[in-house]
């Protein structure tokens, strides 16, 4: 049996959950187990019942804790004898994942991209050296973690029916205690991101970004910028990508005014399509995009916007 | 307070990625070395911490001899003394279980990683090695302090931030934004020359992967540029022609 970690996000299964869905479904196996932590609604169950998931076994709420968290889903999940599980790689994924696969004597393998090869093993691949590599990777145990890049699967619908299971198991008391929490409201995760728009140091000052968000607004794209932006504080430090930032793959990245040095690139080039708008006509940008415009980005930015408040929805 | 910092030895950001031997292996040639990014930054907070409220600071790397140049640089940025373990990483697992048989001979308060290396990118060791240590573990954190006998955190979460407490031990691993680096100066360069460095044979040969083949992305074909006074016309090429927006 396949499991996957059903992450909920203010009550509701994100995107990077239905894309784990997706990845279990097309692993031949005979069914596939979501497990979740939380409280969530009918209406979202049977969204993962679209996707190809068999069962779901739904865990009280608890505060989230890593290890204990580690602690009740790793029962759950030896119960329903489960071969391999499929997480996202965000930072619940991320927090859990390694913790999982030690709890489940399992096989580990992060930022993965690719459903398994069973030609050679077990393997899968993963990017490696912040994009600029991509590696396959050998998992040698009998059980296998495996966390997926967000936007790097294809959702694939395989209708079914599905059943609910309470698990019921004791936690002892968390060690670490959650003193607030702040989100963004309305904003749209950046690693999740289908479409993000960034903006570098051409664009002068943080009194400029009001065009950059309005792009974002008509595309509904999230937000990004490169380093010396965050590090002057011209933009908050979650919207830096790059190699000592986020890494993302989206499926259009449009750069302004980012010159695109190798640490940059390093963070974006996955992306499916990337556009760089810049000055300079020498910009290494311009070697790493699909399609480039060579001009001020304060006369183009309101050519695009205006041409989108035209011709999207 | 007894800290430990595990640090990886990674490529320059700069480096050209190529793979030898029937792409089986990164090519290593011409590649400078430096301290893993984040890595430097848990180093620079577990000083901090050590300098304020008493304690030492120790750096683990798991690794051959080659990586000695740049843990002598991780003494001279403040460490109090180093363990390299001789070793040639080969996973996360590996690398885990090494570092928890420090942590588990050493009883250590506060145990720092980086929130990934930017090699492998795994970011699993904080994890692994929490869990391995059946301690709590807090990631990817833009805040770590010691307060009034608890330990503070801030951390990066989807789309937002969140302050957790946690009292010793603890292990945390650092996202950029958590303190400035801190540069060796020529004083500590003199001092690290002399400071313990200790290498230990690795007694548990665990792994759970092995990696087998690399490759390099495909190369972009030529950009296609627009004119920039016919700029609208992006919104049309992809709406229309790549079909990504709608
Ligand atoms: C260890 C290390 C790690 C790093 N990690 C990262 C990272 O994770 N992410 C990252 O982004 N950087 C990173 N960097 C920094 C990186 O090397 C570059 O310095 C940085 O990406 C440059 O940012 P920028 O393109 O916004 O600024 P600049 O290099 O200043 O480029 C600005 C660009 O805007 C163009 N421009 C100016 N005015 C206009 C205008 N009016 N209209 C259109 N275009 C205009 C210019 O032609 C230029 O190309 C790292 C560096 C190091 C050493």
């Amino acid at each position: 049996m396949i499991g996957i970690y059903a992450e909920i996000s203010d009550g509701k299964f994100k995107k990077s959950v239905l894309e784990a869905a997706s990845y279990a479904n097309q692993m031949n196996s005979n069914g596939v187990v979501a497990f979740c932590v939380g409280s969530t609604n009918d209406d979202e169950i049977q969204k993962l019942s679209k996707y190809g998931v068999n069962k779901i076994v739904t865990i009280g709420s608890i505060s989230f804790d890593s290890q204990n968290y580690t602690q009740i889903l790793s029962k759950a999940i030896q119960k329903e004898n489960i071969q391999t599980l499929i997480l996202a790689n965000t930072y619940e994924g991320k927090s859990i994942g390694p913790r999982l696969s030690i709890a489940l004597n399992a096989s580990l393998a992060t930022n993965v991209i690719s459903l398994p090869d069973m030609n050679q093993g077990f393997s899968v691949k993963r990017s490696v050296f912040s994009g600029k590599g991509f590696a396959y990777v050998k998992l040698i145990k009998d059980t296998k973690v495996i966390a997926i890049t967000p936007n790097s699967i294809d959702l694939i619908e395989r209708p079914t029916s599905i059943s609910i299971e309470n698990f019921d198991g004791a936690v002892s008391e968390n060690k670490t205690n959650i003193t607030s929490t702040h989100k963004a409201e309305g904003k749209i995760p950046l690693t999740e991101a289908e479409i993000v728009v960034s903006a570098g140091r051409g664009l002068k000052g943080p009194e400029n970004w009001g065009m950059v968000e309005e792009l974002a607004n008509l595309l509904g794209a999230a937000t990004a910028c490169s380093k010396p932006v965050s590090d002057m504080g011209w933009r908050p430090h979650s919207e830096h990508v790059g190699q000592t930032g986020i890494t993302i793959k989206p499926n259009l990245y449009i750069a302004i005014g980012i010159s695109g040095a190798i640490q940059h690139l390093a963070g974006v080039s996955s992306s499916k399509v990337i556009v760089a708008i810049n000055k300079d006509p020498e910009a290494p940008f311009f070697k790493a995009a699909d399609i480039g415009i060579v001009g001020d980005a304060f006369e183009i930015l309101p050519q695009i916007i205006a041409a989108a408040k035209l011709n999207l929805n | 307070m007894k800290i430990l910092v595990c640090m990886s030895v990674v490529p320059d950001t700069t480096t050209k990625i190529s793979f030898i031997e029937n792409n089986t292996k990164f090519n290593t040639q011409g590649v400078q070395f430096i301290i893993n990014p984040y890595d430097e930054l848990s180093l620079t907070k577990a000083i901090e911490i050590a300098e304020k409220n008493g304690g030492t600071v120790t750096v683990a790397t798991v690794g051959l001899s080659d990586t000695e140049p740049v843990i002598r640089k991780a003494l001279a940025i403040g460490a109090n003394d180093a363990i390299r373990v001789n070793a040639e990483p080969k996973d996360g697992l590996q690398v885990a279980s090494l570092l928890a048989d420090i942590v588990k001979s050493n009883a250590y308060d506060l145990v720092l990683t980086g929130r990934e290396s930017i090699d492998y990118n795994g970011g699993q060791i904080c994890g692994l090695l929490a869990e391995l240590l059946s301690w709590p573990a807090v990631n990817v954190c833009t805040k770590i302090e010691f307060e009034n006998g608890n330990m503070q955190f801030e951390r990066d979460i989807d789309g937002g931030r969140q302050n957790v407490t946690c009292s010793l031990p603890v292990i945390a691993s650092a996202q950029k934004d958590l303190c400035e680096p801190r540069i060796p100066n020529m004083k500590g360069i003199m001092a690290a020359r002399t400071k313990p460095l200790s290498v230990i044979e690795p007694n548990i040969n665990e792994t759970g992967s092995e990696y087998f083949q690399f490759e390099n992305p495909v190369a972009k074909q030529a950009v296609r540029m627009i004119d920039a006074n016919q700029a609208g016309d992006l919104i049309n090429i992809l709406k229309n022609e790549i079909k990504i927006l709608s």
